[in-house]
């Protein structure tokens, strides 16, 4: 009898904690689901970036037929070393001001590695001051038959160099792109993104996007929240092969010009970049 | 059984002994480094762990209004009551500003946790305030302070702590000072009647402690107030570095600048055959030679340095051998002189500097970038019984610049009230050392009484009188640098 007693206490308890696990696994789930490693560049090689992985933006966008890269940005592009090169592992985006302007760079994965779903993160040092633009982001890989923005955009980071504790990730689809993304903030209790490496990252399902900086998952879009978010006008465009781009803009509509407290030049420092399936 | 149970207790006693003797070694062993207080509150609802007094008033000598302070229970950001400062206006009896400390009861606190010092504040209007922290009234080690502006609504104010490794046993908690507001912004201290337009009011503050924000980080330290300066000088040139700051960056993306003392600095020198700077920033150029001076606090190099030239022991001025007996002398360290020498009575607008330098206890007077200057002195000299007037002279400037030394007699009235063209009985007359002098090398040049017959700048017709000399004049029509000593009548 005492026995029958324990072991039932016993069954119970590994009933109750296997529940309690697999609920804690529920809710983490979304962010670690994809573990296995599919691409990733540690940025281990001094020089400029892996050609085999990286290519370039390049100019002012005027070539694109966006000057200013459509948000009245006010850098220049350039792969040049002294705008991006990789050193003492790690990937270093040089935003520099010059007698004419800015210079900065913007490397994207466009030809290179595409992919559609996936966990992407990379470990980044953002740069400092007002003006400065950073972000990790993915754009759908058919925007030229398919315009911006019915190709989607998933921006993983972004962040304004006078908001030094925050970042924003964003999707931006046809009725919900530029200012009407759908889009929210992740605000740091002890820290900031300019003084220290962070990971930033999403996992990115068929119906769902989720959002999270080091261990905190902050945001989950899913298309009955696209729905919600714009009155039913939005459209779900996320089964898209999409491709990544690391950039650091300078000035533009959205963290207008640097000021006098802004110094140049400027860094992002990225640790490496990984996607997993 | 019996002698079981008793090996039993005899063994677990033995056991707790052992146990209680190697606990005790530990304690022993680790108690090493006494620490403080970790306590980050100065003022929630009630002071926290502050002194009796809780406010330590500036000395009401130099004009501080101890009565002032308070707290209040009607207005808090937080909980149920707040710190209130009523301003006085600028004219009150009893002290015409509000200020002082909020010092730790005990022996002090570790902050070393802490990134810097937060509060709450509100004011009735858009007051001035300077707080900050690490004055205590007794070592005044590490003080920090800024300047805040108030606001009609409750603001939460960020002071960071330039290094609070530093901080593992501070006293100073808490600094305010705050004057009338002075709505016209026209406040001179030299002047009492532009603070006839201020007025008294009160603010308020909440929620003092020290925070580990995580958020601030520093930019850059400061010295010299972030300037580069380059000098000129010799062996035994001394000079302390300050202009000591530091500016951050905070959480909300906003920059803060704060003095700092120069505790938290290191100071270097980058060649200690050259120059010396002590811990306190004191320099001493020991050699000849180029050093720069630089600061820093943790690893942060600050912005600012001094970078010295030195051309090593300077060389006065030879010793004059004319016996004192045969002397009037204005200026020399070798003769009794002149009473109230000054060396720049006036000056021409666009003369750079005036400068009394010793070495080796002999001193000269320097001029830099002079168009003229006058050296005066109490009353007059009688020379009518001397031939001769001597000097040496020390050009810094490049050679071709010209000089032209000006004798000036204010006549038999003995008192300076013009020249014979503007009606007073003065007379004057120059002479032109130019061709005498030569760079970066004394030269004693030794002039005929008879010769100062140069028209002057002023108006002189040449060759003054010479009962009644009361200034000596330098004029340069091209700037000249030089150094002067042993001005003397033989």
């Amino acid at each position: 009898m005492k026995k029958v007693i324990k072991h039932s206490i016993l069954a119970l308890t590994l009933i109750s904690s296997a529940v309690f696990v697999s609920c804690e696994l529920d809710e983490t789930q979304e962010v670690v689901t994809k573990t296995n490693l599919v691409w990733s560049d540690e940025f281990n090689i001094d020089g400029a970036p892996d050609p085999n992985a990286w290519t370039y933006d390049l100019g002012d966008g005027t070539a694109e037929g966006i000057p200013g890269w459509g948000n009245n940005e006010l850098q220049i592009y350039t792969d040049d070393a002294e705008n991006v090169r990789v050193e003492n592992g790690m990937l270093v985006i040089t935003a520099r001001q010059t007698a004419n302007g800015f210079t900065s760079a913007r490397i994207k994965t466009q030809g290179l590695f595409e992919k559609q779903y996936g966990r992407f993160e990379a470990r980044i040092r953002l740069p400092q001051g007002k003006g400065l633009w950073p972000a990790f982001w993915l754009l759908g890989n058919n925007c030229a038959q398919n315009p911006w923005p019915a190709c989607g955009e998933i921006d993983i980071m972004e962040n304004v160099g006078d908001e030094p504790i925050k970042v924003f990730g964003s999707v931006h689809g046809p009725n919900y792109s530029g200012g009407e993304s759908i889009s929210k903030e992740y605000e740091l209790t002890n820290g900031r993104f300019d003084t220290e490496f962070h990971v930033f990252g999403i996992e990115w399902s068929p119906n769902r996007i989720n959002y999270y900086v080091d261990d905190v998952l902050y945001n989950s879009i899913t298309p009955e929240e696209v729905d919600e978010e714009t009155d039913g006008e939005g459209i779900w465009v996320f089964d898209n092969t999409m491709y990544m781009i690391i950039n650091v803009a300078v000035g533009g509509n959205l963290p207008g010009a640097p000021n006098a407290n802004t110094t140049f030049p400027q860094r992002m420092l990225v640790d490496y970049v990984r996607v997993y399936n | 059984m019996k002698g079981l149970t008793y090996l039993k207790n005899t063994l677990l006693t033995g056991v707790a002994i052992a146990l209680t003797v190697s606990c005790e070694r530990d304690i022993s062993d680790d108690a090493v480094v006494a620490t403080f207080p970790v306590t980050p509150d100065i003022f929630t609802d009630a002071p926290v762990g502050l002194t009796d007094e809780f406010f330590d008033s500036f000395d009401p000598a130099i004009g501080a209004n101890p009565n002032g302070f308070g707290t209040d229970e009607n207005e808090a950001y937080e909980g149920s009551a707040s710190i209130r400062v009523d301003v006085p206006g600028p004219n009150d009896p009893e002290g015409g500003f509000i200020g002082g400390i909020f010092r730790d009861r005990g022996e002090g606190r570790d902050l070393s946790g802490y990134d810097a010092l937060t509060f709450w504040a509100k004011g009735t209007v858009t007051g001035r305030v300077t707080v900050g922290f690490g004055t205590d009234f007794d070592t005044d080690t590490f003080p920090v302070s800024t300047v805040i502006t108030l606001s009609a609504g409750w603001t939460k104010y960020t002071i960071p702590i330039p290094d609070p490794s530093r901080l593992t046993q501070e006293r100073g908690l808490f600094l305010f000072s705050a004057g009338s507001f002075d709505p016209l912004v026209n406040d001179n201290p030299a002047l009492a009647e532009t603070f006839n337009d201020n007025f008294g009011y009160t603010f308020w503050i909440d929620e003092l402690r020290f925070e580990n924000t995580g958020s601030t980080t520093l930019l850059a330290p400061t010295i010299l107030n972030g300037q580069d300066l380059a000098i000129d000088i010799f062996t035994g040139f001394t000079q302390t570095i300050d202009g000591l700051g530091a500016t951050f960056n905070l959480g909300n993306g906003q920059n803060i600048s704060v003095n700092a003392a120069r505790s938290y600095f290191e100071f270097a020198s980058s060649d200690s055959n050259v120059a010396t700077v002590d811990a306190f920033g004191n320099v001493s150029v020991i050699g000849a030679g180029q050093a720069t001076i630089t600061g820093s606090i943790g690893d942060q190099q600050a912005n600012g340095s001094l970078q010295i030239t030195s051309a090593g022991g300077f060389v006065n001025a030879p010793i004059p051998t004319q016996p004192a007996s045969d002397v009037i002398s204005i200026y020399s360290d070798s003769y009794p002189s002149v009473t109230g020498f000054n060396p720049g009575v006036f000056a021409g607008s666009n003369t750079q500097n005036i400068a009394v330098q010793t070495f080796d206890g002999n001193s000269h007077v320097q001029y830099e970038g002079i168009d003229f200057i006058g050296i005066g002195w109490d009353g007059t000299v009688n020379v009518t019984g001397e031939t001769m007037v001597h000097l040496d002279v020390q050009l810094l400037s490049g050679s071709g610049n010209a000089l032209v030394m000006e004798l000036i007699d204010f006549g038999p009235d003995d008192t300076d009230n013009g020249l014979g063209n503007t009606g007073g009985d003065g007379t004057a007359g120059g002479f032109n050392l130019s061709s005498q002098l030569v760079a970066d090398q004394w030269v004693g040049i030794d002039i005929p009484l008879s010769s100062f017959t140069l028209p002057t700048g002023g108006g002189g017709a040449g060759s003054p009188n010479l009962s009644n000399i009361g200034f000596i004049v330098f004029v340069s029509s091209n700037g000249a640098s030089f150094l002067v000593d042993n001005i003397y009548f033989y």
